[in-house]
């Protein structure tokens, strides 16, 4: 079977192509940044610190009376809501320093015991603010030196300007992810963070393909110009990277379907990042290369210092 | 061409063989268990499970199977009832030298637990309990040893009759001298105690200051850190719980996982309490060096009380819970070294006061003008009773002046030793049993669903070949569970989560390399040869897209913290295993099919 034809030849790198998609790309930069530098994310407690609480009624869950339970009872600045179905609900309170957690727990499990006393104790959390600093602190790090690594490892296998590239496909991918995070506010927790990195994995893997190729061809296809070279790669790899997305989405969408409720934000991820990581990889990472003007050339095993002898008089 | 060599296909296939069978203790699932393990460390024999068969038989709970593993009694059941009400009977039956706990135990044939091989570990969040991560309150254990030296030096100093005031404070010992030469003296008194510490130069020259070196610091740090790791863990195990976690985790933390443990009240009480005792005599003439004032608790008279401690917390190898004459009381054993010192003291002091204080160390929490919030340690020692000495004693007797649930509490925690600086939760998650059970559900649906669909497309989309990858992903699978079950890392969720990526992912090779055949077939080589060159030809990208990939999943290992940790791991074990399988594996099966023979198509 076939998805793609054998043989396909669409101009993808074509200058007004080439526009368009970069002009794409900046408004989608430009307004994930503005979004995050306006609205910001919707922190999970792992990054704010506080107190979560997920419980389960036998029946629909009344929210409204919780709520005032939970007023009555002195707590302010709480979120309640419903948790995937409307059994299941999560209250999230910000942090209480001082307070023993036992007596937190209690207290809460009380409220809610008093709407319907066959409540049960799903999960329960109390993040002090200080871890969740620290660990916001390790998320960017991390991100930070993941891409360093991933430079050093294209420079090395391929060129600086492959590698600038591939680094910039990459930061443009983390950015549109998080980005549909801060414009959509779902939760933004400690396992958007591992597929975020993930992400980054996942779209190199498909940038470090076509570059194989890329260099594949230049050295093959002799004298053609490199934007030639570089759509024709692109062709030929456009089966494998369709079916390798399609394979990959399949198996998240499973997930997002049936994972649960707390595996959501990394699903939602994942399946945003693999989107945009597969655009990339043909648009960003390419468009980028040929920006600094890519060459053969650069991709070529350095001959032998031959010509340099000849030159000598 | 494209034959493999005999050799390389029997390795494929003792390799695919030895991860099936380490994988397969997975497929028995876990019943409700009990775990009875020696209270000293040691390794209980037949006798032990003949004993427990007897006992159970006679109360009628119903059994599965009575195994030893790893020197402790495993008992299984059919229903969480019966696991309930064995708990508490042999709790009761072997409390003296054993703790009991609940857990759940894998169903494996006794064959195969023969043969040392586990099913994974699941990780709370699959399996429910608590996690805590606790904060080592290090300027407390400085503080601590300073006191020490501080007593110490003053002990030395009077010895050699040397005049001196001597104080401990922030991160030094200020002492301070009649005379110069008094200073010089102790110099070398101070360098006899501890050749290592720091000797500095006081305001003037009658004075002195005395720090810690770094390396001394830093032992101190460790000491406390491991101390506290030990105390923990002898709590834990106090309290029943079955295969806790106690580990230290960067500089200053310990991490503390329970499985299975659903009421976390109690836990929270027992773990960072600081609760200890010391005796000391009452300074009844009021003119002993260094004695202080201590308040008593309700209805207790103050006293003021020599320096010197007879007896403290970490020299109490024993202590019970009990009545004595009515009252609530804690009988209490000390060690040797303590008891030589409690039988001296008696013996000078009979018919005078000695009294026993209660301390107990919390973290308060003050709200600055700024809206943020410090904290401060805050100390409490209260004298819970002063008696006079009637007799002479030594290494056992008893105190009173607690409420019997304090008598409880305080007995366990002298049981498992005092902490060497108090603990604060910084982190603290329960997970309910139903909730994990919930996760470990859906993951496993998601993992088969998504597999399944990947399968199918594999089979429409590259047929025959489509077929010997779907035979790849699988063994993949089963790589990924024998190498969890082999290194007994914890499962996780965002673990599943990564199997389920990598199912998908893990296709990528065999799609780069049959894309490649292909491409190979329509530019006009021969099948066999587009075969040798699709494999040749695909490797490099593969290495490098995997490689990179790995790259990120080492960085999330690196950064990473508990349920990210367990993502990398499945993560960076899928795209190793998958390198094997998707490369090696369906070459294998390749060459065994279509190698070597003249074919004019391929099933591809």
């Amino acid at each position: 079977m076939r998805l793609i034809k054998d043989k396909t030849n669409i101009d993808f790198l074509s200058r007004t192509r080439r526009n368009i998609a970069v002009g794409l790309s900046v408004i989608i930069v430009v307004v994930s940044s503005l979004s995050l530098g306006t609205r910001g994310l919707n922190f999970g407690i792992d990054f704010t610190g506080g107190i979560l609480l997920e419980v389960h009624y036998p029946q629909t869950a009344d929210l409204t009376a919780i709520r005032q339970n939970l007023t009555v009872s002195g707590f302010d600045k709480y979120v309640v809501q419903e948790f995937g179905t409307s059994e299941d609900v999560l209250v999230r309170l910000p942090p209480q320093p001082g307070q023993e957690t036992q007596v937190i727990r209690d207290q809460l499990l009380a409220v809610l015991a008093d709407v319907d006393s066959t409540v049960e104790l799903r999960r329960f959390s109390n993040v002090s603010a200080q871890v969740g600093e620290e660990l916001t602190e390790q998320g960017g790090l991390a991100m930070i030196f993941a891409l360093l690594m991933i430079f050093g490892y294209v420079m090395f296998r391929f060129q600086w300007k492959f590698a600038m590239g591939a680094v910039a496909a990459l930061a443009h991918d983390v950015i549109v992810t998080i980005g549909f995070f801060s414009v959509t506010g779902i939760s933004f927790d400690l396992s958007v963070v591992a597929a975020v990195l993930a992400v980054i994995g996942y779209s190199l893997n498909d940038t470090v393909v076509a570059f194989d190729r890329i260099r594949e061809n230049f050295s093959k296809l002799r004298g053609a110009d490199p934007e030639e070279a570089m759509n024709i790669s692109i062709n030929e790899m456009l089966a494998r990277t369709i079916i390798t997305g399609v394979t990959t989405l399949i198996v998240l969408s499973a997930l997002l379907v049936l994972g649960g409720e707390s595996v959501r934000p990394f699903s939602i991820a994942l399946i945003v990042g693999i989107i945009v990581g597969t655009y990339s990889s043909i648009y960003t990472a390419s468009a980028t290369a040929l920006m600094l003007h890519v060459t053969p050339q650069d991709l070529m095993p350095p001959e032998a210092d031959s010509e340099l002898i000849d030159d000598l008089p | 061409m494209n034959r493999y060599p005999v050799w390389l296909n029997f390795l494929v296939l003792a390799i695919l063989a030895s991860g099936i069978l380490i994988a397969l203790p997975n497929i028995y699932g876990s019943a409700p268990a009990i775990q009875i393990a020696k209270s000293d460390g040691g390794e209980f024999g037949d006798e032990r499970v003949e004993r427990v068969v007897e006992i159970l038989e006679r109360n009628n709970i119903q059994s599965e199977s009575i195994y030893i593993q790893d020197g402790r009694v495993v008992v299984r059941f059919r229903s969480d009832n019966d696991q309930t009400e064995a708990v508490e009977l042999l709790r009761r039956r072997f409390s003296s030298d054993s703790n009991v706990a609940p857990t759940k135990a894998a169903k494996t044939p006794p064959w195969v637990r023969a043969m040392g091989l586990n099913p994974m570990s699941l990780g709370l969040d699959l399996r429910g309990g608590v996690y805590v991560l606790l904060e080592v309150d290090m300027e407390s254990a400085m503080t601590s040893r300073l006191e020490a030296y501080e007593q110490d030096f003053a002990d030395r100093f009077r010895e050699a009759r040397i005049r001196s005031r001597v104080a401990a404070e922030a991160n030094q010992v200020n002492a301070r001298f009649q005379s110069t030469e008094d200073a010089t003296a102790a110099r070398s008194l101070i360098r006899e105690a501890d050749p290592d510490v720091l000797i500095l130069d006081g305001m003037d020259e009658r004075s002195l200051r005395i720090r810690m070196t770094e390396a001394q610091i830093k032992a101190r740090q460790d000491f406390a850190i491991e101390q506290n790791i030990t105390t923990l863990r002898n709590r834990v195990d106090q309290l029943g719980v079955a295969e806790p976690l106690v580990q230290r985790q960067g500089v200053n933390r310990i991490v503390v996982q329970l499985p299975g443990v659903q009421d976390p009240n109690e836990l929270d009480k027992i773990l960072t309490a600081t609760a200890t005792l010391e005796f000391r005599l009452v300074d009844t003439a009021g003119d002993s060096p260094g004695s202080r004032l201590y308040s008593g608790r309700d209805g207790i008279v103050g006293q003021r009380l020599k320096r010197e401690v007879i007896a403290s917390g970490d020299q109490i190898i024993n202590a019970e819970s009990g009545f004595s004459e009515g009252q609530p009381a804690v009988f209490i054993t000390l060690d040797s070294a303590g008891g030589e010192n409690m039988l001296e003291t008696t013996k000078m002091n009979l018919r005078k006061p000695m009294s026993t204080v209660f301390i107990e160390t919390r973290r308060d929490s003050i709200v600055l003008p700024d809206g943020t919030t410090s904290y401060r340690t805050v100390k409490t020692e209260e004298i819970i009773n002063t008696a006079t000495i009637q007799g002479i004693f030594k290494d056992r007797f008893r105190t009173t002046g607690l409420t019997p649930v304090e008598a409880r509490d305080l007995a366990l925690l002298l049981r498992a030793g005092a902490l060497a600086a108090p603990v604060f939760k910084i982190d603290d998650r329960t997970i309910g049993p139903s909730l994990g059970q919930a996760n470990i559900e859906r993951g496993f649906q998601a993992v088969q669903i998504g597999f399944l669909a990947v399968i199918v497309f594999m089979a429409i989309y590259y047929r025959w070949f489509g077929m010997i990858a779907n035979l790849a992903l699988f063994s993949n699978l089963v790589f990924i569970v024998a190498l969890l079950s082999l290194l007994q890392a914890s499962l996780t969720l965002p673990g599943i989560a990564g199997i389920v990526l990598t199912v998908g992912m893990a296709v990528d090779a065999n799609v780069l390399i049959f894309e490649r055949i292909r491409e190979e077939i329509v530019a006009g080589n021969t099948i066999q040869k587009s075969i040798d060159s699709g494999y040749g030809k695909a490797f490099s990208s593969i290495a490098d897209a995997n490689i990179t990939t790995l790259i990120a999943a080492v960085v999330l290992f690196a950064f990473g913290t508990g349920p990210i940790k367990g993502f990398a791991v499945t993560l960076s074990l899928g795209i190793v295993t998958s390198m094997f399988t998707a490369i090696i594996g369906t070459r294998s099966v390749v060459n065994l099919v279509f190698g070597g023979r003249r074919l004019n198509s391929l099933p591809i």
